[in-house]
């Protein structure tokens, strides 16, 4: 076996620059397994091509984020969801 | 451009004309990897590929080690802008497994153990242009340079050189693979600095 | 909307940590502050316009427009050896922070950590220790720190000095001071024992250090979701 990952945590400063909010504390479900978890503990292969973002429980892929010139992609068909903590609003 | 850093060059260019646009040389042999490396015997290996009619054809390592080999010196060019010259290979032309294949398609996607996949054109593959390569250096293929066999097709970016390859895929239409997916070239040729799609 | 921009961060100091790191102190005008355990991206750019980023931990709490860093040389890399032998005070990198949300401590918690830390993977573990005091926090906390050798430790001094509920124990991999009760050698289970299953815990290092020591803590009996671990891998430099 490899091990020669990082977290999610590893996508906190690429997904910050796309997101207003903060993602890796979202909790992510894998459409491979259903396993759910933060996304800062997902198994994180990269930077270079590509961030790959694999499920910690069955090893799919999650998510993927390239980082073009002038682009970022983002492939989350991995996820079936994102469950991202938003503060109440104020009453 | 971001705010220049005093005294700051990178690590790169020891620039020339052998290399493609945007790249630099490097001597070590860096490993990229987007999934755990996966460790395959011999004694399940197999390499296939199945045509557009549904035809498989298949080797097993024993099979492959029956072929006869070729010894090609090729240069690597990475998309991530590193450069490796004049490195050592052995393994079986792809004209060679291609040999008894009946096929029309143009297409054709490299998967790998591992889930890997990438496209290319069938034409990109023929004509000693590209090997199933077993060894480096005259060492067998180590599993994080993507052994026991690996595609090697030199004159496309490296990510088209498949690790771990498993078979190729003859298609009609073209079927971009996993990079090609997430913004990356479809086809990739660094001395036109394919690297992005619209490149 | 709080995207994150990339911001001037000017060398305000240096200290000297160990004979391969250094702590590198930036002023960055309009930080917006952050938690202990958080990291930030630097940028530097050459005259042509290449760039390269790395990821770096806060070493030290919020305090104002403060960052301080800890940086170990990599060898062979590409952007330690500039910050280490090549930036002087005055010279200016770009800082994108902070990020990370997951792998913080915050003052208000009161259950007790335990910290697990290899090489440098310290050094976001150090941010949550001076936290901790910064705060007057009572937390109950545990360091426990792996490095090859003896000097190659860093906060050595500031460790050093007692702090009320901080317990720090060393582990030396290859060599240990003279006269010390453990024999050099990674982290075993027997190392992690003693910890209560209900502490928080944090585990930082390469990613086969934090491998070991997370499946040391479940074989322990602590709950997955009370781990929470940050590995920096081999594509650093």
């Amino acid at each position: 076996m490899s091990i020669d990952y990082l977290d999610g945590n590893a996508l906190a400063g690429p997904l910050g620059e796309i997101f207003a909010v903060e993602v890796t504390t979202a909790v992510g479900t894998c459409a491979g397994c259903g396993a759910a978890g933060p996304v800062a503990s997902l198994h994180v292969y990269g930077p270079e091509p590509g961030l790959v973002a694999r499920c910690p429980s069955c090893e799919e892929v999650v998510l993927r984020l390239v980082r073009t010139p002038d682009a970022v992609w983002l492939d989350m068909r991995g996820a079936i969801s994102l469950r991202i903590p938003m503060p109440e609003p104020r009453t | 451009m971001g705010i220049v850093s005093r005294g700051f060059f990178g690590r790169r260019r020891e620039g020339d004309a052998e290399l493609p646009p945007g790249q630099y040389l490097t001597h070590d042999f860096p490993v990229l990897s987007a999934g755990p490396t996966p460790r395959i015997g011999l004694d399940r290996w197999e390499f296939t590929i199945d045509t557009e009619t549904g035809e498989t054809h298949r080797w097993s390592w024993a099979d492959l080690m029956k072929l006869p080999s070729e010894t090609p010196t090729v240069d690597l060019h990475c998309v991530t802008k590193w450069s490796k010259l004049g490195t050592d290979w052995q393994g079986v032309s792809l004209d060679v497994l291609f040999e008894d294949v009946e096929t029309s398609a143009e297409y054709a996607l490299a998967y790998s153990y591992g889930g890997y996949t990438t496209n290319l054109p069938l034409e990109d593959l023929l004509d000693g242009k590209a090997w199933i390569t077993y060894k480096f250096d005259g060492e067998d293929l180590t599993p994080p340079h993507g052994g026991p066999a690996r595609l090697l097709v030199p004159h496309l970016y490296l990510w088209k050189s498949a690790k771990w390859v498993r078979g190729i895929r003859l298609m009609n239409e073209d079927w971009p693979g996993f990079w090609e997916t997430a913004g990356y070239h479809n086809y990739g040729d660094p001395w036109r600095e394919q690297r992005y799609q619209g490149d | 909307m709080r995207r994150l921009p990339w911001r001037a961060a000017k060398l305000t100091g240096i200290r000297q940590e160990t004979a391969t790191a250094r702590t590198l102190v930036f002023t960055i005008p309009g930080w917006p502050g952050h938690l202990a355990g958080q990291h930030v991206d630097v940028r530097l750019t050459a005259p042509d316009g290449y760039s390269t980023e790395r990821s770096y931990s806060v070493a030290a709490p919020e305090r104002g427009d403060r960052v301080e860093l800890t940086v170990e040389l990599v060898e062979d890399g590409e952007v330690s050896p500039y910050l280490l032998e090549v930036l002087e005070v005055g010279d200016e990198v770009e800082i994108r922070g902070p990020v990370g949300g997951w792998f913080v401590w915050r003052p208000e918690r009161a259950t007790p950590v335990l910290l697990v830390g290899g090489g440098s993977g310290v050094v976001p573990l150090m941010a949550m220790i001076r936290a901790r005091r910064a705060a007057g926090s009572s937390a109950p906390f545990r360091l426990i720190y792996s490095v090859r050798e003896p000097d190659q430790r860093f906060y050595l001094d500031e460790l050093a000095d007692p702090q009320p509920g901080l317990d720090i124990t060393y582990i030396f991999t290859r060599k240990t001071p003279d006269g010390w009760d453990r024999a050099p050698g990674r982290i075993t289970a027997a190392d992690l024992d003693g910890v209560s299953p209900g502490t928080d815990s944090y585990v930082c290092g390469p990613t086969g250090f934090v491998e070991a020591a997370a499946d040391h803590l479940i074989a322990l009996g602590h709950a997955p979701d009370r781990i929470r671990t940050e590995r920096f891998g081999p594509t650093g430099g």
